[in-house]
């Protein structure tokens, strides 16, 4: 703890005394019997010894200024010591005028130093203030360190605040005029008709029931494309009838990708019957491709050109979209990258298939571009764990990108 | 309302209590056939004969003792300390035994007792005969501790302590003996544990308890004059602490001053201290200051004997700093 060091009586009658000469400067430290500074008194010029050890941190009456017996000469402790709150206390009337007003911008200065540093930084430890104070500040929205503390050591205290108007959210400046809005569109309600009803209905209790994990893998399609490309030279197939068909013939080794749950049982389907989900103006419905392992891909394009063209005018029948094994969902034409779908019961697992992209990837040490294709499995684990549905996406990820793998 | 003493104010308590209740009785060295050593039981021996009022041997613990035993056998005793400096004879009877008693029988027992007599500093009496001892009691559990600064309140509470059922340290002052007051005729009792808020003020809060309300009322009046607006809390009781009256000024003034004549470390100042940052925390403008003796043993020269403890200037000083003038 920093001290101050006073002015002694050197000699019986001494009632004051002339500082002659500082021996130990500000920040020099000092022992016991040191001679801290050499003072004038009444009769003679005697020293006065230090009766402790320290370092001066602050002198106070400087060379050739007069203190009276019992009025600090200087502050001392340990260096780096904080004196601010001695410092302030040295408001007394004394005879240094000059060394007061020293004093006091000693503070100043310091209190200068904390906001400067504060505004910077923003760090309100570091700004001395009152619990009152801190109070006000905050329900008045003032930024204290806009605020000069007339406390010890610049300490902000009530009266430094509570005149301080009340101050509104900080204000940005944002170059715009308001407009006022007059008028706004009318809300549009639309009575639930029965397919959105059902929809609802279906997909909550498939989401609420069946719990969804997702995997997702990304496809190197180079080589579908390139097939599709020789073969469309001649037929115009749709990417929809190859995913459909080389799912299906990955499905045919993965039976437990294509089953449901039945009560307390778990049927693994002996048909591959896959739905393809198609927008409709109001809704969505599944057309299903029946037995698609075992129809080559121009049949499976032409009979999803005849159901999806039945989707789009709802003319399809009930036993063309229920009761389907296993459902695909293509939102590529959207430029959707990848997305997770909810499963379409009966079946217990659904593929979600993003867009064809171009997209560097890393092969043999080079960067390549390829035509990437994002697809994310949800399973219901209920039926399917983990690992079987890696295995299946593993399979179908190499079976897309050597569609040959599809007629083993 | 009459103009009395606090040394009437405590001897019409005693009597008023004696005539009530036969089980009251008064005992102490020069209790009776001296009228007690600061007059404060003049004419009671007289009024109440040798069973009622008891001169006892020069032995604290002793009679502490008896008295303790009278209590738990359904007597009222009060039991007279010539100074509270030789109640720490009777330390162990008084913390070990009264304090102790009703809990350690499981309220088989009740300790209805008061020891009353000048506690702290007065003047020429040296270290040993100079101690503020309210710290040494109030930190007992079981032990209800009482300190007026007035003859109103010295009379009032006097007579709740004789009432209670529980062992009570009733503090006077030998320089207050002398101090005089108004005082009402007809009966009056003041409950134990309500501070009285001795000066209403927005400024700044003054805590004091005891003789240095003295000092603090002066200082108040000198503060005035220089537009500073103070409230002074009178504690009276020590234990139990009215807190709601302290928090309650704090929370008015956001500054506090606390003037204690004991020692500072663990005083009762210091709790207060706490009590005032620990719940009202964000309404304090500035430290809580404590006042008190310094902290050393009393010195026996008189000039060092009033530097030593609180005076109106050294409150006056702690005012103006809490308030940053």
């Amino acid at each position: 703890m920093a001290e101050k060091l006073y002015m002694i009586a050197l000699s019986p009658t001494m009632e004051k005394g002339t500082i002659v000469k500082w021996n130990i400067k500000e920040n020099e430290s000092f022992t016991e019997g040191d001679v801290l500074c050499e003072v004038e008194t009444d009769k003679t010029t005697m020293d006065y010894e230090a009766t402790d050890e320290g370092t001066i941190l602050k002198i106070l009456v400087p060379e050739g200024g007069k203190a009276a017996v019992g009025e600090p000469i200087a502050i001392f402790g340990e260096p780096g010591e904080d004196i601010s709150d001695l410092l302030f206390e040295e408001k007394e009337e004394t005879e240094f005028v000059e060394e007061k007003t020293q004093t006091e911008k000693q503070v100043e200065t310091k209190n200068i130093n904390i906001s400067k540093d504060t505004s910077e930084n923003n760090d309100l430890d570091r700004i001395k203030i009152s619990p009152l104070a801190r109070k006000i500040a905050l329900m008045k929205n003032i930024d204290i360190s806009k605020i000069k503390g007339t406390g010890p050591g610049g300490r902000i205290v009530k009266r430094d605040v509570e005149n301080e108007p009340v101050q509104t959210t900080k204000e940005i400046k944002r170059d715009y005029v308001p407009i006022q809005v007059e008028t706004r569109d009318e809300d549009i309600v639309i009575p639930l008709s029965d397919k959105r009803r059902i929809i609802g209905e279906r997909l909550s209790q498939s989401k609420y029931t069946a719990p969804h994990f997702y995997l997702t893998v990304s496809v190197d399609m180079s080589n579908v494309l390139e097939n599709r490309k020789l073969l469309n030279k001649k037929y115009n197939l749709s990417l929809n009838a190859f995913i459909i068909k080389i799912v299906a013939n990955t499905l045919k080794k993965h039976r437990r990708i294509n089953a449901t749950l039945n009560n307390d049982s778990i049927i693994e389907f002996g048909r591959v019957d896959i739905a393809l989900a198609v927008a409709q103006e109001d809704g969505l419905i599944t057309p299903i491709v029946r037995n698609a392992d075992k129809k080559g891909i121009l049949q499976i394009d032409d009979e999803l050109k005849t159901l999806i063209d039945k989707a789009k005018n709802n003319k399809l029948d009930p036993e063309e979209y229920t009761n389907a094994t296993f459902t695909i969902s293509n939102l590529g034409s959207f430029g959707i990258d990848e997305f997770t779908a909810i499963i379409n019961p009966p079946g217990s697992a659904i593929l979600a298939v993003g867009m064809i992209k171009e997209t560097p990837v890393v092969e043999n040490g080079e960067i390549v571009i390829k035509p990437i294709m994002k697809m994310t499995l949800s399973s219901d684990h209920r039926v399917i764990d983990g690992a079987l549905a890696a295995a299946f996406m593993k399979d179908l990820k190499d079976t897309f990108e050597n569609p040959i793998l599809a007629i083993l | 309302m009459s103009i009395i003493t606090m040394r009437e104010a405590l001897r019409q308590a005693m009597d008023e209590e004696m005539a009530r209740d036969k089980n009251v009785l008064l005992m102490g060295e020069e209790v009776a056939q001296y009228n007690g050593a600061y007059k404060v039981s003049q004419g009671l021996y007289d009024k109440y004969g040798e069973k009622r009022v008891i001169d006892t041997p020069i032995t604290e613990n002793g009679f502490a003792g008896v008295g303790i035993g009278a209590a738990m056998a359904g007597l009222r005793p009060i039991v007279e300390f010539m100074t509270f400096n030789f109640a720490l004879q009777a330390f162990d009877q008084i913390v070990n035994n009264a304090a102790k008693m009703r809990y350690m029988s499981g309220g088989q027992f009740k300790v209805p007792i008061v020891f009353r007599g000048p506690n702290g500093p007065a003047e020429y009496l040296s270290s040993q005969h100079s101690q503020a001892t309210q710290t040494f009691f109030a930190h007992v559990p079981g032990l209800k501790v009482v300190a007026p600064g007035t003859p109103y309140d010295a009379k009032g509470l006097l007579k709740a302590a004789i009432r209670d059922d529980n062992p009570v340290i009733f503090l006077e002052s030998e320089l207050m003996y002398s101090w005089e007051g108004e005082v009402p005729e007809e009966e009056y009792i003041i409950d134990i544990g309500k501070a009285d808020v001795k000066k209403e003020g927005s400024d700044v809060t003054i805590i004091s308890y005891s003789k240095p309300l003295r000092y603090v009322m002066e200082s108040a009046e000198i503060l005035e004059k220089e537009g500073i607006n103070v409230e002074v809390v009178d504690l009276r009781s020590i234990r139990p602490l009215d807190e709601d009256t302290i928090l309650n000024s704090v929370k008015k003034t956001n500054r506090c001053v606390i003037v204690d004549e004991s020692w500072p470390f663990v005083s009762v100042a210091s709790h207060v201290g706490w009590l005032i940052s620990y719940k009202a925390f964000d309404y304090l403008d500035a430290p809580v200051e404590l006042v008190t003796s310094e902290d050393v043993p009393m010195p026996y020269n008189h000039n060092l004997e009033l530097a030593a403890q609180p005076s109106v200037d050294k409150i006056i000083k702690a005012v103006k700093k809490v308030m940053y003038i």
